[in-house]
């Protein structure tokens, strides 16, 4: 700015810039820099640590439980992803439509978001219970007996995917529908004249417009079921049989309830890699299919 | 209807289907707003009905038997709202800084702060967790508080908010005698309400939600925030759904209020937070 005063410019700089700093150095860079280190380590968080190389990253590979969750956090990440992508695509295209109550829609798809995963959990585990759950009730009245859900290891996955997709399609229908916004009524127009059918008008305009939205819902997508642990943490504690375990939840027992944080460091580590590393991926592959000029 | 005119007709088709989802999506409110009014006996029934035969307040009572209720209410709506004001103030500040004080290795600390919002938190909070033991925040407010109030989006938006205000506004000011303060706080951020209140809006609803941090840095029942002090009932009673639910309305029906009072704002910020995020 012209003509001021260097010392006051530099005071409000610091003081500024003073909260934000504080958060960076020792809400994020200290405690990295600690946890890069810490995974060479034993650890456990009472006695000093002792280094000991690459041990820990080697355990996150042999180790059974370790391995389990990371399979189970793919497992999660496979079902969770495509079917909000989906569920939340065609909600967002209803909601661009001229319709009388769209208004109205809009606000009620959106409460779940509200809730905490704590809420959405207890409330589901009462209705996928296998005795007093309204689900399994629904069920039986079309004559299936429904499955145990939450203590069933083969579906005690899918009902945490069934649950999360409830509390999350509002979120990611908002966003998609802010992209579908942004795509101009002429496209629409010109191909309404040329015939083209709704279905087409979707599969041609729509979609590849949207596909920049499309692609950062993807990523942020794939970054929060990386880090699915809330839901598990409350429904199943990780179980039946360790079959809902996930990544977060083993840096969350080994680090707070086995006393392995250095081998939690570890996991944290790599979980940190592999998101970077699908990200990448991700970032790749949008080449081939996300347009970012017009058609 | 004019993206897909063809489809004129099927207006009540697409009517219906999208009842039929609202339905999905609202009926387990309904449920569990009942199922908190309703006795052990009514939620273990089968068949099950909707309405509570009476409805029945001792729910609410037992619970705080287990979890002190009112001071977890107090201390979540204490924790959400100072961590939502400082945040807002801390990333306003930043923001400002960022957009109108130009400095050396400015735009270089800027991608420091843009690059931790890569980083997940579960890759800080083992060796947070024992800095906060070593300066005794644990089980105090200021623990729950302060990693909440440094947001690295929320820096990102106000910056770019800010960028966008003409600097002759502010030089209009300093000519004045204003100092960098009294611009920021008389200037800037009635300019930037829109994005404040976007930021305030995720950074409430990240607060009164968040779980895994609390979980952590809280051990003492007195100091707990709702949701964990929810687990905690379903972990001493695993079949008493209806204590549970009553828990659920208690951590819902704030959330609830502040979005029929706030809604179009709620939903701008996460459209907001998408675009430019």
């Amino acid at each position: 700015m012209v003509g001021e005063n260097k010392l006051h410019k530099a005071i409000t700089i610091i003081l500024f810039l003073l909260p934000c700093l504080a958060g960076l150095v020792v809400f994020n860079l200290v405690p990295i820099i600690q946890s890069a280190f810490m995974s060479f380590t034993d650890w456990n968080m009472l006695s000093p640590p002792t280094f000991i190389g690459p041990d820990n990253f080697r355990e996150i590979f042999s180790d059974e439980s370790s391995v389990k969750a990371v399979i189970n956090t793919f497992r999660f990440t496979i079902m969770y992803v495509p079917i909000v992508i989906v569920v939340s695509l065609l909600l967002a295209t209803v909601l661009d439509m001229k319709l009388k109550l769209v208004q109205v829609y809009r606000s009620l798809i959106f409460i779940p978001v509200l809730l905490s995963w704590v809420v959405v959990s207890l409330l589901w585990m009462w209705l996928f219970n296998a005795d007093s759950g309204l689900i399994n009730y629904l069920l039986s009245m079309l004559g299936i007996k429904g499955p145990a859900w939450l203590f069933d290891k083969k579906y005690a996955m899918v009902a945490i995917v069934i649950a999360s997709l409830w509390k999350d399609m509002g979120y990611f229908a908002i966003l998609l529908l802010t992209g579908l916004q942004n795509i101009s009524d002429e496209y629409y127009e010109s191909a309404s004249l040329d015939g083209a059918s709704p279905v087409r008008k979707f599969f041609s305009i729509t979609l590849p417009l949207l596909s920049p939205t499309l692609f950062f819902v993807i990523i942020i997508l794939t970054i929060n079921s990386l880090q699915v642990f809330d839901q598990m943490y409350v429904m199943t504690k990780g179980g039946p049989l360790g079959s809902t375990t996930t990544m977060v939840m083993e840096i969350y027992n080994n680090a707070f309830k086995l006393n392995y944080a250095g081998l939690a460091c570890a996991q944290a580590w790599f979980l940190v890699i592999v998101t970077l590393v699908l990200t990448l991926i991700q970032n790749k592959l949008q080449e081939r299919w996300v347009h970012y000029e017009t058609i | 209807m004019k993206r897909y005119s063809r489809l004129h007709k099927p207006h009540i088709v697409i009517n219906t289907v999208m009842v039929a989802i609202l339905a999905i999506v609202i009926f387990p409110f309904i449920w569990m707003f009942f199922g908190a009014f309703k006795t052990n006996m009514e939620v273990m029934t089968m068949p099950p009905k909707l309405l509570p035969d009476k409805f029945n307040f001792d729910n609410f009572a037992q619970i705080s038997k287990l979890v002190p209720l009112g001071r977890v209410l107090f201390n979540s709506v204490l924790v959400a709202v100072l961590t939502t004001g400082a945040q807002v103030l801390f990333c306003a500040m930043a923001g400002y800084v960022f957009a109108k004080i130009s400095f050396r290795g400015r735009e270089l600390l800027f991608i420091l702060i843009l690059l931790t919002m890569m980083i997940p938190f579960q890759l800080s909070m083992i060796t947070l967790y024992k800095i906060f033991v070593r300066m005794k925040l644990n089980n105090t407010y200021l623990g729950l508080i302060l990693p909440g109030t440094y947001n690295a989006l929320g820096i990102f938006l106000l910056r770019q908010n800010i960028r966008t205000i003409p600097d002759s506004y502010l030089e209009a000011g300093f000519m004045d005698g204003a100092s960098h303060m009294k611009a920021f706080f008389s200037i800037v951020l009635p300019l930037c309400k829109p994005v404040l209140a976007t930021v305030a809006i995720l950074g409430f609803m990240s607060s009164w939600n968040s779980f895994i941090w609390p979980l952590i840095i809280v051990s003492d029942s007195d100091m707990l925030t709702l949701p964990v002090g929810l687990s905690r009932i379903q972990g001493r009673w695993t079949t008493q759904w209806n204590l549970m639910m009553a828990g659920n309305l208690i951590s819902f029906i704030p959330m609830l209020l502040v979005y029929i009072f706030a809604q179009k704002y709620f939903i701008k910020s996460v459209a907001g937070s998408g675009i430019k995020g």
